[in-house]
């Protein structure tokens, strides 16, 4: 059952989703060449303590960390640790808080120093399929048509969208119904409804859909090796349409 | 934190292997399912042919594609 929020605690929600943009945009300055992703995971965690919340995925389900970052051909669920971010690369950067009882959850896929035009490409289409999908949380939409809006702006790039990875609702648990895949035909599943609150996230590959998970039963990488973008927003519905609870501070490259 | 897909297990006899590594499946429900291989079995270099009892994994939101995570032997 989808849990519509009120509208004070979607203000709730939105103070946590400021800590992970404000988060996200301080992780963006720390990315370059010869950093490590514990480095990045290590300045995440004490941003998110000093501003009075918690790490969500710290300890959920197990996990080990505080954000999960995934360079190149990594999904999503990436642990961090002793790798060193290299010139040419590309990290997605997936953090959750939780501030005051209530959940925000965001990721960006940043660039390390200068990156071919592929992967300029897959990002700069991550970004619009998010868009693309952010706009249709309106009242009166059915909840495929986020899915259809992020398959159609993903392929026509000629891009391929990761299947059996959704995005989801969130509130006072980070992960609420409904589950929200990123493709599908539109006008299917539930009416979309003033207070429902969803994370959309995108994950779509340069080469096929296809994915695996590690030996560590985390991370998860691309089948083909193919570079893997993930973006993802946490939005309101609203009576106007959609309100993104975890808007970037200033532009993220 | 992405969450994976809701999925529905079910098991099967593979018809009919088809180009790309797909395949075509006869649930023990009754109907037909266009199948792939899941990575773990492409990494570890299983081959799935006609005759083979597999179980395959539906995603919620398509009853008619799955992917195929075991070969039974």
């Amino acid at each position: 059952m989808i849990i519509r929020k009120s509208p004070p605690e979607i203000e709730r929600m939105a103070r946590a989703g400021r800590v992970v943009a404000d988060t996200l945009a301080l992780i963006g300055e720390h990315v370059r060449p010869g950093v490590t992703t514990a480095e990045l995971d290590a300045v995440a965690e004490e941003h998110i303590t000093e501003q009075g919340g918690y790490p969500t995925f710290k300890g959920y389900r197990g996990y080990p960390a505080a954000t999960c970052i995934s360079p190149n051909d990594m999904v999503v669920h990436g642990i961090p640790g002793p790798y060193e971010l290299a010139d040419g690369d590309i990290l997605s950067v997936d953090i959750g808080v939780t501030l005051d009882g209530f959940v925000g959850d965001s990721s960006f896929t940043f660039a390390v120093g200068e990156i071919s035009a592929d992967a300029e490409r897959l990002l700069e289409t991550g970004q619009a399929a998010l868009a693309a999908g952010v706009e249709q949380c309106r009242p009166g939409n059915r909840l495929s048509d986020i899915s259809h809006a992020i398959q159609a702006a993903t392929e026509s790039a000629g891009f391929s969208v990761v299947r059996s990875l959704v995005g989801h609702g969130v509130g006072r648990a980070m992960h609420e119904d409904p589950q929200i895949p990123n493709y599908g035909e539109p006008g299917r599943g539930p009416l979309l409804a003033e207070g429902m609150t969803f994370a959309i996230e995108p994950m779509i590959n340069a080469g096929g859909p296809e994915i695996y998970v590690h030996d560590d039963e985390w991370s998860i990488s691309t089948a083909d090796g193919s570079l893997s973008a993930h973006f993802e927003h946490t939005v309101a519905i609203t009576a106007g349409g959609p309100r993104i609870l975890t808007a970037a501070p200033v532009l993220l490259r | 934190m992405a969450v994976k897909e809701e999925k529905i297990e079910v098991e099967g006899e593979v018809v009919e292997a088809l180009p790309s590594t797909m395949f075509r499946i006869q649930v023990d429900g009754g109907h037909e399912v266009l199948a792939t291989i899941s990575g773990k079995m492409r990494k570890h270099y299983i081959r799935i042919l006609p005759g083979d009892r597999v179980k395959v994994e539906l995603s919620a939101y398509d009853l008619t594609r799955g992917r195929i995570t075991y070969r039974y032997r």
